[in-house]
């Protein structure tokens, strides 16, 4: 649900195959019958973007029922702990939960802590910074002070009305199975087979696992989809256990890579807080801050000092607090997005674009293009010239005439980067394997990795400033920058790199091979924790590649999965509270009476006895009881109910997306009310929703997504002949009944259009397009992929173009998988007749809505 | 360099766990330097292809469809989207061998089919000859910017089941970069068991329409060494039902030819012999 497996993920879909084939029922729920329908036992149609319906449906099936496994979510989830009386429900508010601010559009959300606590913060808005006493929440959420790592308030027999259990009973009890069919556009039937095939298939016995990619994510409330398959995975006992788990599907060879050291603005290596700079200007406070006194999160400032101690060397030492004060800052959502408008309000000067195809791949293409053209210069480091690098006279915006080549002033660099082949390295995959590669061949001419353009790039620029006593090239200078090459180009050696982010311990240099060794006084060095002792030993563990038919199934010397090499996380949920296997069958983790053991290594201290109880005064790991799993939580469980850490409730509601053709049937709140608008942006203007005037110019629904043939924004695949053959044409995938009625012809032509832009495609026909009856209307949903744009051996028009810039609150995501546009038959419109079609259309619909408008409860009434 | 008679090898592609990812078209267009074939989007499915000729020697085929997964009607909505790779069949009785008269195309020590692009003169005779359309002589635009390809070539090219990489111990490029093994290389007899099995285990869970195409040794080319496993009538994905070798007939023919021939000979020796009486 929420992916396109076999098309996206071909590779590990083998797997799904495999399991297919020895007995397992494969289930794909999507809005489209895809490759992945056509492998499945079976498909599930449903309309885009109304997921947590679904998911929500489920949980409600489960809990009418009494489905859940009991003993595990009694023991190992917060369904016992009793809630704080300021929490109140969506059933009470009409869909808003309490602490909603209209003012400030967001929510106080300490209003959903566990009674008798103190809780601040969420992992969303680590940008805005807690206050001095503030907890913030680490990944996967810290939390307040736990006596024992207990919270304070519980009802073992989960029947006091504001337990977790009740409360979540309550929030799911009007998802029925019928308006789950009448809100998802699916039959009753349909959704029953789910929820028992689910059912039959949990348990001791046996376990199910959820599969996501974006489908799931780029949504308004994309983090809440994935919280819904949560909650139905504690329920019925799928976490922690061979065979279960949610996985998510990963897009390109290394994005689980690229968020452990990531190329996010408000974390560090191994998912550690980015100081803000309002509020953390003390180090005391930032670790205070930042350090929960129970669980694994308890050990920050270990993983944070061993960090500064591989950035910077003998330069951090404990008389500077580590450099912290000169440490780079945050000081609001500073992502993408947020970039992109303070471009356009041409506030950014230089921009460097590497390994993405913004013009192509971003939603609401063309505000990104004419971003572009504010700035001074652009750095784009690519395999080919990609459209990003093209804009200034290519783009879409030369041609209507909205952009003029010799009126941008922005200086643009194109870099040649190498390819994969041609450089050493690691992919961390979806499993959280990191698997190494090794160079095949020198890269041609002036194509250089990554790993050489920022060494090259930081030795530079540390030579410029060698001179420099300004106190903001501090930093710069202190800056540990010394890693061996090689070769006639002067390569990084990647090895070396491995071995940092690893770590070792001062003075020896003796290699860790765990982050339980590292130390909060700058012994010890590691550029990310959760990957320390991929070299232990001096070894690339992730260069280990023994077949599995030479060691266990797990095959744990197949590469190297952190944190330290364990393959299944929370792991100890294989076993139940005294440590025994839930079943022969399942069995995976077990206490033998003086230690965990089995076939993976424990999550759990190795001797830490299934009916240990923590001391008074016990702090980090040690707070937490011998049966309790969830180790990196302040409590040791699952959250069913997440007190704190999210930026829009503590349970998943269903909204409708920013861009609907239908209410919510549910609340009179529609969409997400946290979700991020551009309201008054004239580059981001809205499609009028239902209930509103004018949502008719845009009656239909249409999501957008990826061909096996091509690789996202198109830059590694649209130049490469052999893929281009293969799917040479943007097109557009519609039911023949919408090809009726709008008068669209199979393999011509389609104009497809919302407020924000018109693009043209070629029109497949095709069955695999079911029109749905939601809310007792019929509803057309219409395929986009969104491989093109103006470049290279295949070119079309980028369905990205016709999407809003609305966003996850916790995330800051778009809602690339459903929004609203119209369809007509024929080719759109050449040059300025282009914009003047779309604006046309804009004008139509927003001058009825202007005497229509609709007013959500969470939003300001303007006056 | 001698040749030793190998044991006889080629494909089982079993198109119920083909994914329809397209890989062993790109594989194979890689490992044995095919040129690129055009980009026209041809509005059939997936498939941009189209067909197999001189320049795509894998070729996948999909195929929308109202119909059950399973014979029980199980399988949702009646919908389903049949992909299938195919490929040169290598013929126990190959017309195109029969044919060639340069003696290009021959039969391998592995029991394949290939064609010697240093002998073929491109007279097409094996075109026609072919029951499923797969010899087919390459035409190409010159294309400066690809100088591997650039020349016009006129031969006739198709799959060789990588004789190079058989000849260096290894499988096949289609079969190595499928990822679901609905690929599978091996000793014909092995992979007719293997299929034997997977059909058997197929009809017991109720599929709807499998069956094996190309299977048999006693059908009218003596059997494929490139076979399949189908969901559905071989016609459905564009194969002769009952596929004949096109020279099966060409002794007789030939014996008829003959007949004429002498009868032609009788004929005009006759009407001198009337001429002078």
């Amino acid at each position: 649900m929420g992916s396109n497996f076999a098309e996206n993920h071909p590779v590990g879909f083998q797997w799904v195959m495999e399991a297919r084939e020895r007995g397992a029922t494969v289930i794909h729920i999507d809005p489209r019958f895809t490759r992945t329908s056509a492998m499945a036992t079976k498909w599930v149609g449903l309309r885009a973007g109304s997921d947590i319906a679904f998911l929500g449906g489920v949980v409600n099936y489960i809990l009418q029922n009494d489905l859940h496994f009991e003993e595990y979510v009694k023991h190992y989830t917060n369904a016992p702990v009793i809630i704080d009386d300021t929490f109140a429900d969506t059933e009470e508010l009409d869909g808003l939960f309490s602490g909603w601010d209209p003012e400030k559009s967001a929510y106080d959300t300490t209003m959903w802590k566990y009674e008798g606590m103190e809780m601040h913060g969420a992992a969303g808005n680590r940008e805005e910074g807690f206050g001095p006493h503030g907890h913030q929440a680490g990944h996967g959420g810290a939390g307040g002070g736990l006596q024992h790592g207990e919270p304070p308030s519980e009802d073992p027999a989960l029947t006091h009305p504001r337990c977790v259990f009740q409360i979540l009973k309550r929030h799911y009890q009007r998802y029925t199975p019928e308006w789950v069919a009448e809100t998802c556009g699916c039959s009753v039937d349909d959704f029953i087979y789910v929820c028992e095939e689910l059912v039959r298939n949990s348990g001791r016995e046996r376990t199910s696992a959820f599969a996501y990619a974006v489908g799931w994510t780029q949504h308004t409330v994309g983090v809440q989809y994935i919280r819904t398959a949560a909650i139905i995975q504690q329920l019925l006992g799928n976490m922690g256990r061979p065979g279960g788990g949610i996985l998510a599907l990963r897009g390109h060879a290394s994005i689980q890579g690229s968020t452990d050291i990531p190329t996010l603005f408000d974390i560090l290596p191994g998912y550690l807080s980015m100081p803000h700079a309002e509020t953390y200007g003390d180090f005391d406070d930032f670790m205070q801050a930042n350090t929960s006194p129970t669980g694994w999160w308890g050990h920050f400032k270990a993983y944070w000092i061993s960090l500064m101690k591989a950035y910077f060397g003998e330069n951090a030492t404990e008389d500077n607090d580590w450099l912290f004060k000169k440490l780079p800052r945050i000081d609001k959502d500073n992502s993408a997005y947020w970039t992109l408008e303070q471009m356009i309000e041409g506030k950014v000067k230089g921009y460097i674009v590497a390994g993405e195809n913004p013009a192509v791949g971003n939603a609401n293409g063309k505000a990104h293009r004419l971003a572009l053209a504010k700035l001074d210069w652009l750095v784009v480091r690519d395999l080919v010239e990609i459209e990003t690098a093209s804009f200034w006279y290519d783009s879409p915006e030369i041609e209507t005439g909205e952009l003029t080549t010799e009126q941008i002033p922005t200086e643009v660099f194109f870099l040649p980067a190498a390819a994969h082949t041609e450089k050493d390295g690691s992919f961390t995959n979806t499993q959280r394997l990191l698997q190494w590669h090794w160079q095949a061949t020198e890269p041609k001419d002036d194509c250089r990795s990554d790993l050489w353009f920022y060494f090259h790039l930081g030795r530079r620029i540390k030579q410029k400033l060698a001179e420099s006593k300004d106190e903001r090239d501090a930093l710069v200078n202190s800056l540990r920058w010394e890693y061996p090459t090689h070769s006639q180009i002067q390569e990084p050696d990647a090895e070396a790199v491995l071995a940092e982010i690893s770590g070792w311990e001062i003075p020896t240099g003796k290699h860790l091979s765990a982050y339980k060794e590292l130390k909060d006084d700058g012994s010890t060095v590691c550029g990310c924790w959760i990957y320390c002792g991929v070299y232990a030993d001096g070894i690339n563990q992730a260069a280990r590649k023994k077949p599995h038919w030479e060691q266990t199934y797990v095959a744990p010397e197949w590469a190297w999965a952190w944190p330290a090499n364990r393959r299944i996380l929370y792991n100890r949920a294989s076993a139940d509270p005294e440590g025994k296997p839930w079943s022969e069958r399942k069995k995976f983790i077990w206490w033998d009476g003086t230690k965990w053991t089995g076939e993976d290594v424990p999550d759990f201290e190795d001797t830490k006895a299934p009916d240990y109880r923590p001391p008074d005064g016990a702090k980090a790991e040690q707070a937490i009881a011998g049966d309790h799993p969830f180790i990196m939580q302040a409590d040791g469980r699952s959250w069913l109910y997440v007190p704190q850490g999210l930026e829009d409730g503590p349970l998943p509601a269903h909204y409708e997306p920013h861009e609907s053709p239908f209410d919510n049937t549910l609340y009179s709140q529609r969409a997400n009310p946290a979700r991020q608008q551009h309201k008054n942006a004239s580059w981001d203007p809205y499609n009028p929703v239902d209930g509103e005037g004018g949502a008719d110019v845009y009656p239909h629904v249409f999501t957008t997504y990826r061909l096996t043939e091509h690789h996202t924004a198109g830059g590694m695949s649209r130049s490469v002949p052999y893929l281009a053959e293969l799917q040479p044409a943007m097109f557009c995938e519609v039911s023949p009944e919408l090809a009726a009625e709008a008068g669209l012809e199979h393999g011509g032509w389609a104009t497809i259009y919302t407020a924000r832009a018109a693009i043209e495609a070629r029109v497949l026909v095709t069955r695999r397009m079911k029109p749905l009856v939601v809310n007792g209307r019929t509803t057309h949903q219409i395929g986009l992929p969104y491989h093109w744009g103006t470049r290279m051996l295949t070119s079309g028009d980028s369905a990205n173009d016709l999407m809003h810039a609305a966003l996850d609150p916790n995330v800051h995501i778009m809602e690339t998988k459903a929004a609203t546009c119209g369809i007509r038959p024929g080719r759109r419109p050449r040059g300025k007749a282009l914009a003047d079609f779309v604006a046309e259309m804009r004008e139509q619909a927003h001058s009825r809505r202007s005497q229509e408008q609709r007013v959500e409860p969470g939003e300001v009434r303007k006056t | 360099m001698t040749t030793v008679e190998q044991e006889r090898v080629g494909f089982f592609t079993d198109t119920s766990i083909c994914i329809g990812c397209k890989a062993c078209e790109v594989a194979c267009k890689e490992w044995n330097l095919v040129p690129q074939d055009g980009q026209t989007w041809t509005g059939q499915s997936y498939d941009n292809t189209g067909e197999l000729n001189a320049n795509s020697w894998r070729h996948v085929a999909f195929i929308e469809q109202e119909k059950p997964l399973r014979t029980n009607g199980d399988g949702g909505v009646g919908l389903r989207w049949l992909m299938e790779s195919d490929v040169c069949k290598h013929c126990t009785h190959a017309a195109c061998l029969d044919v060639c008269p340069t003696g290009s195309l021959f039969r391998t020590e592995y029991g394949t089919v290939v064609v010697q692009q240093d002998i073929c003169n491109g007279c097409g005779y094996c075109v026609p000859a072919c029951p499923f359309g797969v010899l087919d002589k390459r035409h190409l635009a010159p294309a400066p910017d690809l100088p591997a390809f650039a020349k016009e070539d006129g031969r006739v090219w198709k799959c060789t089941l990588c004789y190079d990489r058989l000849k260096g111990g290894h499988e096949p490029a289609c079969a190595k970069a499928c990822p679901t093994k609905s690929i599978q290389f091996g000793p014909l007899d092995e992979l007719r068991q293997r299929a034997d099995e997977r059909l058997a285990k197929l009809e017991h869970e109720g599929w709807n329409g499998a069956q094996l195409y190309g299977r048999d040794p006693d059908d009218g080319v003596g059997g494929f060494g490139a076979f399949f496993l189908l969901l559905d009538e071989p016609e459905i994905y564009g194969f002769p039902p009952d596929p004949v070798v096109s020279t099966k007939h060409l002794p007789q023919m030939y014996r008829s030819m003959a007949a004429a021939a002498a009868a032609v000979v009788v004929g005009v020796a006759a009407a001198f012999v009337g001429g002078r009486s």
